[in-house]
């Protein structure tokens, strides 16, 4: 078992190492032998730790001491428990397939192996992050995929809008890290400790208003990373990457880090009431905030990015009301379902040579089955239609925040279910079905080469079942027994499933059922109907299309004062000062050396004569002095 | 007797002379006949000194001599210089040798 939890980060970093270094000379359209390899080896590894830690098994291996500094220390350990095991399932899986899927996708990119590269040193850091056993190795993985996710992001770094991109999911996310990396220090400060065991086993060591502190610290890191209001601006810009990395990355790995770290941090989160009130509201509010947004983009990608944002803030509604295996479950299902909606999308972009407006598609359904129809699956688990995954996870959830009495939650939740089964319905009408609406564009469409749909067919299967497998029957499903060790002290006492939540579970599935059949209203037998509500609603219309002007806001208010300032200080501070005082100097010496200048005249003469008086004055001086 | 200030005051005027011939004058050759002049004005100066001190015992002729040699030293090679100069350029203005100047 020490065995495998070690190789499955080394594989994938010896990998990166190979790849990077010799991948641009020797490699070339062949570097995805040794990443595809390496990654599915690991994934071959992380399902034998699954079933290792299924069997009851746990690894807390301190291999080495990393910083012995007084009573500063830390190890580099690894930690494989459920809670591992259920993350490195999706880590896993996804990544195996997102590297399978970019055979094709990135098949003739100049940067192929750079590519490759990347995305092995990313699968290091992300399996790195659920392994470490101990905060500080978490934060510094965190950064580590955060700065794949940079060099990913910009990986067509040519192109102004990708660099542009790239630095905004990186500094929108130093904001939040700033935050997450303060209260690491406060957890030192307080217990003096950063290993898992040590903070969680004397978490209730720390007061009341110190451990709200660390919480919402934590969180702040986690609002960073999991692209929560108000820091998840940076997550539609993030589309303009690779679509395999906006699905391996930006949906179903490293947006799940914050999700993670709450969970891990639950001993720390369960006793601050406040902490969790806060990580609830902030979820609940990005879940209907972006899904409201998602109803009227018409970039295909931009609509999965704002269904990503508002499916995290579901995640984090449900961590925040106490119902922390929901959340976990649903991270699992939504990992595997926005996957394969990410790669579908891809296939589509694909199909439309690189086009990735909705506006001009359309028809594609019988062009392309296999994307379709994989596409339909993931939107019907989404959308949480009964029986697939999304259902039981999503239900979970909308059960857990009813039962602990978050009514309110509930109903933003469950609208915001039937605006994500409306656009994601919408997105399917518009791309697959219809007339196409760019005649020449659709004349070349074309299905995806195999390692494109045989990874979408793979994400299919446990989008439609992992659901059926795991959360069957409700509160008392596999996935319960499962991550019990790990929330055991932090859950509330399980209610059991009653009437009353048969009916709970009925009404989100007519609520997903109906929006899907508004959508179909919308777009398939009344194509004329968006157009007039758009123009009948202008002005909700306008809020939601330039999403609530947040970008605009943060111009506004952080980005352009920063940018005066710094102009500011560098023309007057910079130019004015700093250089005014240097070349002020020089020029100070060059003005004293016009004046004295004439009298380096070279004519011997002269000096003698300087020489003459000079000694006269001297003599004179001297006789004046001693008389 | 003469007294030392005559001597003196013979000597200052000769050096005076000497030192204006140098700073006024442009000729090379005029230079070197003043910086001679010069000379010969401290050898007078020695030459009363010792005369008029009591413990003189010809100290200062000593000196007077060493400063013949020196003289005909430097006249030699001031002169040679002045020639060489001469050959080179056709005159012999200070002010205009200015071939080093920065």
């Amino acid at each position: 078992m020490k065995a495998a939890a070690l190789l499955i980060p080394l594989l994938p970093l010896a990998s990166f190492i190979i790849t990077g270094l010799f991948g641009k000379r020797y490699f070339k359209e062949k570097s995805h032998y040794l990443s595809v390899a390496a990654v599915a080896v690991s994934w071959l590894l992380s399902m034998y730790l699954i079933i290792q830690v299924e069997r009851g098994e746990e690894l807390h291996w301190n291999i080495y001491s990393w910083i012995v500094a007084g009573n500063f220390k830390v190890e580099v350990g690894l930690l494989v428990d459920q809670l591992t095991a259920v993350m490195l399932l999706v880590v896993s899986t996804v990544g195996f397939m997102v590297h399978v899927y970019s055979i094709g996708y990135m098949h003739g990119d100049g940067g192929y192996y750079r590519f490759f590269a990347y995305l092995n040193l990313f699968m290091f850091s992300m399996f790195m992050l659920v392994l470490g056993n101990n905060f500080l190795l978490l934060y510094v993985f965190w950064e580590a995929v955060g700065l794949c996710s940079y060099l990913l992001i910009s990986f067509w770094y040519t192109k102004t809008s990708a660099a542009n991109a790239g630095t905004k999911a990186f500094l929108v996310n130093r904001v939040g890290d700033f935050g997450f990396g303060l209260g690491i220090m406060l957890i030192f400060v307080t217990l003096g400790t950063l290993s898992y065991s040590g903070v969680f086993g004397s978490a209730d060591l720390i007061g009341e208003g110190t451990l709200t502190v660390i919480c919402l610290l934590l969180f702040m890191g986690a609002m960073g990373k999991s692209a929560q209001f108000p820091l998840h601006v940076w997550l539609p810009d993030a589309m303009e990457g690779p679509t395999p990395v906006s699905s391996l990355i930006h949906a179903a790995t490293m947006v799940n880090a914050g999700v993670y770290m709450v969970a891990r941090s639950s001993p720390l989160f369960a006793h601050s009431q406040t902490a969790m009130f806060v990580v609830a509201l902030v979820g609940t509010f990005t879940a209907i905030f972006a899904a409201s947004i998602g109803l009227v983009q018409n970039d295909i990608k931009k609509v999965l990015a704002y269904s990503t944002v508002s499916q995290l803030g579901y995640m984090f509604m449900a961590l925040g009301v106490g119902a922390w295996t929901a959340g976990m479950f649903h991270l699992v299902a939504h990992g595997f379902f926005k996957g394969l909606l990410f790669l579908g999308s891809g296939s589509v972009i694909h199909a439309m040579s690189g086009e990735q407006n909705m506006r001009k598609m359309g028809g594609l359904k019988e062009k392309t089955k296999i994307t379709y129809w994989t596409f339909v699956i993931g939107a019907l688990a989404i959308a949480g239609f009964p029986g697939l995954a999304g259902f039981f996870s999503k239900d979970s959830i909308l059960a857990g925040s009813f039962n602990e009495g978050y009514w309110y939650f509930w109903i933003t939740a469950l609208l915001a279910a039937f605006m994500t089964a409306f656009y994601m319905f919408r997105l399917i009408f518009m791309t697959f079905h219809g007339k196409p609406r760019d005649a020449e564009a659709f004349a070349h469409a074309h299905e995806s080469p195999r390692s494109m749909t045989i990874p979408l067919i793979v994400l299919a299967v446990p989008s439609a079942l992992i659901g059926l497998a795991l959360g069957l029957p409700p509160e008392n499903g596999h996935i319960e027994h499962f991550l019990e060790p790990v929330f055991e002290e932090v859950r509330g006492e399980l209610h059991g499933f009653h009437a009353l939540d048969a009916s709970l579970m009925a009404l989100s599935a007519l609520v997903g059922i109906g929006g899907i059949l508004l959508a179909w209203q919308f777009y398939v037998r009344k194509p004329e109907l968006p157009a007039r509500v758009g123009a009948r609603f202008q002005g909700v219309y306008q809020v939601l299309l330039n999403k609530y002007w947040i970008d605009e806001f943060y111009f506004a208010t952080v980005i352009n004062p920063v940018r005066a300032l710094g102009r500011g200080l560098w023309r007057w501070v910079d130019m004015g000062m700093i250089d005014g005082f240097v070349n002020g100097a020089a020029r100070f010496f060059r003005g004293v050396g016009l004046v004295i200048r004439p009298a380096q005249s070279g004519k011997v003469q002269l000096y003698l004569f300087s020489m003459f008086i000079g000694f006269l004055a001297l003599l004179a001086a001297y006789l004046v002095l001693t008389m | 007797m003469t007294p030392l200030q005559q001597y003196l005051a013979l000597a200052g005027a000769l050096f005076f002379i000497g030192a204006w011939g140098i700073l006024a004058r442009r000729n090379l050759i005029m230079i070197i006949m003043c910086v001679e002049l010069m000379l010969n004005a401290i050898n007078i100066s020695l030459v009363a000194f010792s005369n008029y001190s009591p413990t003189g015992n010809g100290r200062g002729e000593v000196f007077v001599f060493v400063i013949f040699a020196l003289a005909a030293a430097e006249a030699a090679i001031g002169l040679a210089v002045a020639i060489a100069m001469y050959r080179l350029r056709e005159k012999l203005a200070v002010d205009e040798l200015d071939e080093m100047k920065g």
